[in-house]
């Protein structure tokens, strides 16, 4: 048996694709992700953001914060835990979501997966099992982390459906974004295959135990060939979520559990989570405080999305209101290739994201041969959904 | 389905004291007891360390029986070969038993100091604990009120007092005594009924605890009720009862029903099910929230925090029937008589609980109740420490074991006492937790230590008495400002209830 004391000789563990991704890691250009060695960029990581926005690519997605939830009082467990109705997502769904502190402050965002009756997937990009283990006392459940247990490939990019079918699971032509079923791989293994991802784009994503990994890898790779199928990073994935204005626990939020500044937690309604909120649904973490803030609008901040004037990336710079007064600051920013904009998604104090948003200025520190030049540029908020492509709703999928 | 303005959970005397608060202030009000009768754990002692005075005065308890045999008993700190030391008039206003003269003044310098350290303290167990968050102020004003009294005492006596505030009893007792038998007297006083010796952090705290409270006007008294500690809740019964509270015996309360985030009703183990506007619990925190309410109630920052809340117990009883009275010695039967030889061997007995086993020399309290009410046999109560209630061994084996050296222990002190015993009932931590549902046999249902008192206690955001729910508070000794058979935590609570309710 492996001994739990030694984990320090290995900080990082490698993905059961490490063989593959490994091989193809040209750059030698790796990162840590909870916990393992990830690929921020496999060749170049223009042409792998381009793969995903114009053929196809997969990413890694094993590193995923993966916890299993089983037992006849799942469902009401998970809505005590998280602040959507989880009555309403049926078996073979999957739904956004999220879920806070007793202050109604975010720990963290998630996907939910109902994958039999009582068997549900809640993945997210921090660990959370003590909270998850508390918040099971005096509920029938058993929660468990399964991370190290599931070998996970996210396929994105309008090819992806193409390459399933050729690859034997043309069934997945039915399943409409968030749904997901279940598949046999070869002649013992089974994928769970979800119409999900993070990137805006018709996507799937594959679920499988590590002893299938390498065999899902090939599979995929084979049948995309044709098709320019490529490993993507995690710098290419980044690009692409930007632009699908999707956020990042501890980039574009600090977790509640980690933040140290009293002023740094955020709640669902300074994200722009407030729809996930259900107030009806009966006791769920944090109710309390977050009837509270609604019922006294004292939310501070509102997470949006910035058009900024000219081409210079302006991440981490900070807002001002009449080119005077901070009001915010950028948690993320690009020049996005798809949409051709200089994006970037924000937070910023209200109401400066509404009806005092006409005179922003964002102050970029832009490196020019190793000096900076500091620029005023002006923004306008606008949604953060930035490409949001109808062939990532379309039911049948696009055969591109 | 019953209804009535106000329900009472739990007959002890933090329900009792709740329900006679809440009826003295014009509710109709139905009282709950899951046994036979009313009194709870107050029964399981037999020596009065504090009755709050408003409840004895409202109450009117002395028209209902209650009667007082002595408010400052006597204590003797016994010796093995009958040099016994011997505390006597209010809290040792003189010493008996050849006592040095520089241990004389040493006493009554330090008795000073720690009387009136300890009477600053009392105020504040009568208020509210305050928040203090900025949106909370008034009883912030009022803590501040109580702050400058202090530091009205002053320079030097507030320093010292700052000083002495989270001292461990055995280092102050060390510093001016010499006489073990005096010390180690004291220092069982500080650690009776805790999860603490006296070098435990703060230990010295627990002893201004027991020392600010009073019975009948007087400070730090040791009181005995005629007729025993039954008395007192047998007195409250029969106050409550001429006040037309109704009390329900054999009724064991099984879940509130919270509807709205506001408790509504409360359901029994029978099925009945009975409503009211104000629910109050005097059963521990945990079981009232985790249990009666429900863990998927609350939020899980709280559920952690009440699951948190330290209740271990360490105190026994033990009463045992003999043929004939006991002889100390020689000692004075009309007196609390206290086996803890020296500061060293409190704090050796202690040691063992910390690893979930007994001590091999506990340290105790005897008490021979038929010396003041003579009623034909012999008896000797006494609480003994230290034992846990998660003994390693098991208490099936471990209770055998423990009661013989308890015995051997009494021996060592009142040869002879072993062939006079009829009957033995030890009343281990664990079987008063299962008699009493209290979580550990917990005297104070939460440990009296400072991270558990005042505006911590039993836990941050609970310490007002109330819950998450509108209509439901708590009454328990686990509340500010805690245990004892004081009834304190219950009128505290009923008063907050009474006046949030009076404000909504």
């Amino acid at each position: 048996m492996k001994n739990a004391q030694l984990h320090f000789r290995q900080p990082l563990l490698t993905s059961p694709f490490h063989v593959r991704t490994s091989a193809a890691n040209k750059l030698n250009n790796w990162g840590p992700w909870a916990g393992y060695t990830t690929a921020l960029a496999f060749t170049d990581e223009t042409m792998e953001y381009t793969a995903i926005r114009n053929q196809v690519g997969v990413y890694d997605l094993t590193p995923m914060v993966k916890y299993q939830i089983t037992g006849p009082d799942a469902e009401r467990y998970l809505n005590r835990l998280t602040l959507r109705d989880v009555a309403k997502l049926k078996p073979g769904h999957v739904h956004y979501t999220a879920w806070c502190d007793d202050s109604g402050k975010l720990l963290d965002d998630g996907t939910l997966f109902h994958i039999t009756p009582s068997k549900y997937m809640l993945c997210c990009q921090e660990r959370h099992l003590p909270w998850l283990l508390d918040s099971a006392i005096g509920f029938d459940v058993d929660v468990k982390e399964i991370s190290e247990d599931i070998a996970a490939l996210s396929l994105q990019g309008p090819c992806s459906y193409a390459i399933l079918e050729r690859a034997g699971f043309e069934k997945v032509k039915t399943l409409k974004p968030f749904q997901l079923a279940e598949f046999k791989l070869g002649r013992s293994g089974k994928v769970m295959i979800s119409r999900t991802g993070f990137t805006a784009d018709l996507g799937y994503e594959l679920w499988t135990t590590p002893d299938h990994a390498l065999e899902i890898w090939d599979l995929l790779m084979n049948a995309g060939a044709l098709n320019g199928i490529r490993p993507f990073g995690s710098n290419a994935l980044n690009m692409a979520r930007i632009e699908a204005g999707f956020m990042i626990a501890n980039l574009d939020f600090v977790c509640a559990t980690t933040a140290l500044r009293p002023d740094r937690t955020r709640s669902p309604y300074d994200m722009g989570l407030e729809w996930m909120v259900d107030f009806e649904k009966g006791p769920f973490n944090g109710r309390t405080a977050l009837k509270r803030e609604y019922d006294t609008s004292s939310t501070q901040w509102a997470f949006v999305g910035l058009d900024i004037e000219g081409n210079v990336e302006a991440d981490h710079s900070l807002i001002y209101f009449d080119k005077k007064h901070e009001v915010g600051h950028i948690t993320a920013a690009i020049w996005s290739p798809s949409t051709k904009r200089n994006i970037a998604l924000a937070m910023l104090r209200r109401p400066y994201h509404a009806v005092k948003s006409h005179n922003l200025w964002v102050e970029i520190y832009a490196l020019r041969e190793l000096e900076y030049h500091k620029l005023m540029v002006k923004a306008h908020v606008v949604p953060r959904q930035f490409f949001n492509p109808p062939r990532r709703r379309a039911t049948p999928p696009g055969l591109f | 389905m019953v209804s009535c303005d106000a329900i009472v959970i739990g007959g002890g005397i933090n329900g009792l004291a709740a329900a006679g608060k809440l009826a003295a202030s014009g509710a109709k009000v139905t009282l709950l007891e899951a046994s036979d009768r009313v009194g709870g754990m107050c029964d399981v002692g037999h020596l009065c360390y504090g009755l709050d005075d408003r409840l004895e005065k409202s109450l009117k308890l002395s028209d209902h029986g209650l009667a007082w045999l002595s408010t400052n008993l006597p204590s003797t700190a016994l010796s093995e070969t009958g040099k016994h030391l011997v505390m006597q008039g209010a809290w040792g206003e003189t010493l008996a038993g050849d006592v040095s003269a520089a241990d004389q003044a040493a006493w009554q310098t330090l008795r000073t100091t720690l009387l009136k350290n300890a009477s600053v303290l009392a105020p504040f167990k009568s208020m509210t604990a305050p928040r203090l968050s900025r949106d909370h102020g008034a009883p912030v004003w009022k803590l501040l009120g109580q702050g400058l009294k202090i530091r009205g005492m002053g320079k030097d006596a507030l320093r010292e007092f700052m000083r002495l505030m989270l001292i461990n009893v055995a280092d102050v007792l060390e510093d001016e005594l010499s006489d073990d038998r005096l010390k180690g007297l004291l220092a069982f006083d500080a650690v009776l009924g805790h999860f603490a010796g006296p070098r435990s952090p703060n230990s010295l705290l627990s002893l201004y605890n027991r020392i600010s409270n009073s019975v009948a006007g007087q400070q730090a008294a040791l009181a005995l009720p005629r007729g025993g500690m039954p008395a007192i809740s047998k007195a409250m019964e029969a106050a409550l009862n001429a006040r037309g509270v109704t009390i329900k015996t054999n009724a064991a309360a099984r879940h509130i029903g919270i509807e709205a985030d506001r408790a509504r009703s409360v359901t029994l183990h029978s099925g009945e099910r009975l409503q009211a506007k104000l629910i109050v619990s005097a059963l521990h925190p945990q079981t009232t929230l985790m249990s009666l309410v429900g863990a998927p109630q609350l939020d899980t920052g709280f559920v952690r925090r009440t699951q948190n809340i330290r209740s271990r117990g360490t105190t026994s009883m033990l009463r045992l029937s003999l043929k004939d009275h006991p002889d100390f010695r020689g000692a004075d039967l009309k007196s609390r008589l206290v086996i803890a030889a020296s500061v060293r061997a409190v704090e050796d007995a202690f040691n063992a609980v910390k690893y979930q086993a007994f001590s091999a020399e506990p340290v105790m309290e005897c008490l021979v109740p038929t010396a003041f009410e003579p009623t034909g046999k012999h008896e000797l109560t006494a609480l003994v420490q230290f034992a846990p209630h998660d003994l390693k061994m098991g208490w099936a084996k471990g209770k055998p074991a423990y009661l013989k050296g308890i015995m051997q222990q009494l021996e060592r002190y009142a040869p002879g006492i072993g062939k006079l015993v009829l009957q033995a009932n030890l009343q281990t931590p664990a079987e008063i937790a299962t008699r009493f549902g209290s979580p550990g046999g917990q005297w104070h249902h939460a440990e009296l230590s400072v991270e558990q008192m005042f505006f911590l206690r039993p836990a941050i955001g609970l310490a007002q008495y109330e819950t998450p729910f509108a209509g439901l508070y708590l009454a328990s000794a686990a509340m500010h400002p805690g245990g004892g058979v004081t009834g304190t935590a219950g009128w505290n609570a009923a008063t907050q209830a009474v006046k949030s309710m009076g404000a909504t």
